[in-house]
């Protein structure tokens, strides 16, 4: 296996220079996981503006793989519906589960087919779902919370 | 290495015991294989060790000739499978210097030996008329340390949580030395149980035993070491070092997994209650009470791993027959090798002892603004086999304030060349990440 198919360019890029990152308000949901595995952690948060994913601020330590998936995260998903984000969410899982045998889409996934690669690795496949899944969660909670305000 | 001349007189290197590398490693199967197109160059030995064929035969030759169920048969392969585990049983109390076999308790796993002493503590505290010297109350203490594996961690914490003793652990110093300046507070009338590694998987820190097992004698403590890192790579005889418990490993001393050893000074194996209960272990049985056997049946509840307990006593032939005092001196030069030429590499953090004293060929590193994920899967490409993360140590890692290490293990198959091809390995790392 050839270690260049793991380290594309594109990760390698957004893991030097990420996009995004920080932690900001305001915020309707935030998420903090870990891999306890590594010692990998990431916290997410998104803020709503209606339906629309305003901001998605983010923070964390860890591998090349994992902090350059947030960083594709917030690129690809900021400014996005709730829908349209998670159905993005699900492309992505499924990537990372096809131990390489699916085919991305560049116009569901933009730079998050350079992933494609990391599937072929199972050992890393959990560093690159770790944000996903806290922005799953973080947006979960969002959603609950913002539901429950306009039930009030 | 420097060679330094040693006056006459006095013991010189060439006393020392030595063996063929190259010998040793035609001994071993899997070192021929490739990994990525390049030689494997395992260097993980304090994660798992590779198993010499001597091993791997002697547990075929048990599953196609002799297998039967053990203490229970009459038949004769019954027979033979029982004097074959016992047989092992045998070897590796011989192996660590234990005074009888009986001293011997055949377990899964380093964890489970340790966990088995635990909750005989458990059982005695909850028994009002349970042994003195195992019932803890609240206010009650245990003292484990810093470096140690989660194993010798999390069950001490489980039984301080079920009753109410304190958990207190020694400090490790910033050279990676265990921090005896508190010994005489740490240890005091209120402990209980002292319990720590002989040697740190993630460090190779040698840890010193007399001091404390002194003050523990003087306070009434028990003495339990994990000896998961130090049965495979030095000489260890259970009487010199004066515990009360040795709990370790046999798939890291080239035996297989799935069993591990616990042993534990006579008295204490009669008095400490069974673990696990079941047959085999008992004297015998009614439907409201049964009596158990004695150690160490009484803590083998159930059929027990015999074609490992096979493999196990192969593997203590195979390290006697190159001897454990020659192993630990060519991982002696093996760590200095790759002390100093990992200082070669810019920026990287050691953590652990500078020099190869008072260690072992166990070294983890830190490369900065490089994850070692990153490292690990970088130096896979190249064949070179590490571990990375936080070792099942997270606390020592907090300690030196990292989220993860990367580690190089050695064993007595371990060459010069491999140390050399990881610090060329970094050297990629380290322009892959630029």
């Amino acid at each position: 296996m050839q270690i260049d198919q793991l380290y594309q360019e594109i990760i390698l890029d957004h893991y030097k220079h990420p996009h995004g990152r920080g932690l900001r308000e305001p915020f309707a949901g935030e998420a903090h996981h870990v891999n306890p595995t590594c010692g990998d952690e990431v916290t997410v948060r998104v803020a709503l503006d209606g339906d629309e994913l305003s901001d998605i601020s983010y923070d964390g330590q860890g591998c090349s793989i994992s902090q350059a998936s947030a960083s594709v995260l917030h690129e690809l998903l900021r400014g996005r519906s709730t829908s349209d984000a998670l159905a993005a969410h699900e492309a992505f899982v499924e990537l990372m589960g096809g131990r390489g045998q699916v085919e991305p889409d560049e116009a569901v996934l933009g730079d998050g087919v350079a992933f494609a690669g990391v599937a072929r690795y199972p050992a890393r496949v959990k560093c690159a779902l770790l944000p996903w899944m806290a922005f799953k969660d973080a947006t979960a909670r969002a959603v609950d919370a913002s539901s429950e305000e306009v039930a009030r | 290495m420097t060679a330094t001349a040693i006056p006459r007189g006095m013991p010189q290197y060439d006393d020392v015991p030595r063996y063929d590398v190259e010998r040793v490693r035609a001994d071993f199967p899997i070192l021929a294989r490739e990994v990525n197109g390049h030689r494997m160059v395992y260097l993980d030995s304090g994660n798992t060790s590779q198993k010499p064929r001597v091993v791997i035969d002697a547990m075929r030759e048990h599953l196609e000739r002799h297998n039967g169920n053990v203490s229970r048969s009459v038949h004769t392969v019954g027979t033979e499978a029982t004097e074959a585990y016992e047989g092992a049983r045998v070897k590796v109390a011989a192996f660590i210097g234990a005074p009888t076999p009986d001293e011997v308790v055949f377990v899964k796993n380093a964890t489970e030996a340790i966990n088995l002493v635990a909750y005989g503590f458990l059982s005695s505290s909850l028994d009002v008329a349970g042994d003195p010297r195992f019932r803890l109350r609240p206010g009650d203490e245990i003292v484990i340390s810093e470096m140690e594996h989660h194993s010798n961690i999390v069950p001490w914490q489980l039984l301080c949580e079920r009753t109410g003793a304190r958990l207190r652990w020694f400090r490790v110093t910033d050279a990676g030395r265990l921090d005896l300046s508190d010994l005489d507070t740490l240890i005091n009338e209120r402990t209980r149980l002292v319990s720590y590694a002989l040697v740190s998987n993630v460090l190779g820190t040698v840890n010193p035993t007399s001091a404390v097992t002194k003050r523990a004698r003087e306070v009434g403590a028990l003495v339990l070491f994990d000896g998961s890192q130090a049965v495979p790579q030095l000489p260890v005889d259970v009487t010199d070092i004066d515990a009360d418990f040795l709990a370790f490993t046999g798939h890291k001393m080239c035996g297989p997994t799935g069993i591990g050893v616990l042993w534990g000074r006579s008295e204490l194996l009669a008095a400490l209650p069974p673990f696990l209960g079941g047959g085999s272990m008992i004297e015998t049985v009614t439907l409201e009470r049964s009596t158990f056997a004695p150690a160490p049946a009484k803590f083998e509840a159930g059929t027990p791993p015999i074609t490992e307990a096979v493999g196990l006593g192969a593997a203590v032939d195979y390290l006697s027959g190159v001897g454990m005092r020659a192993i630990q001196w060519h991982e002696k030069e093996l760590a200095a090798y790759a002390l100093d030429a990992l200082a070669t590499v810019p920026g990287l953090r050691l953590f652990g002892p500078r020099t190869a004293v008072g260690r072992v060929g166990t070294l983890s590193f830190d490369l900065p603004g490089i994850h070692p994920h990153d490292v690990g899967q970088v130096l896979d490409s190249l064949g070179v086999q590490v571990r990375v993360g936080h070792h099942c140590a997270r606390p020592l890692c907090v300690r030196y304030e990292v989220p993860a290490m990367t580690r190089a293990s050695f064993y007595l198959y371990t060459t010069f060349a491999e140390v050399d091809a990881l610090v060329d390995g970094l050297a990629r790392v380290r322009k892959v990440f630029a």
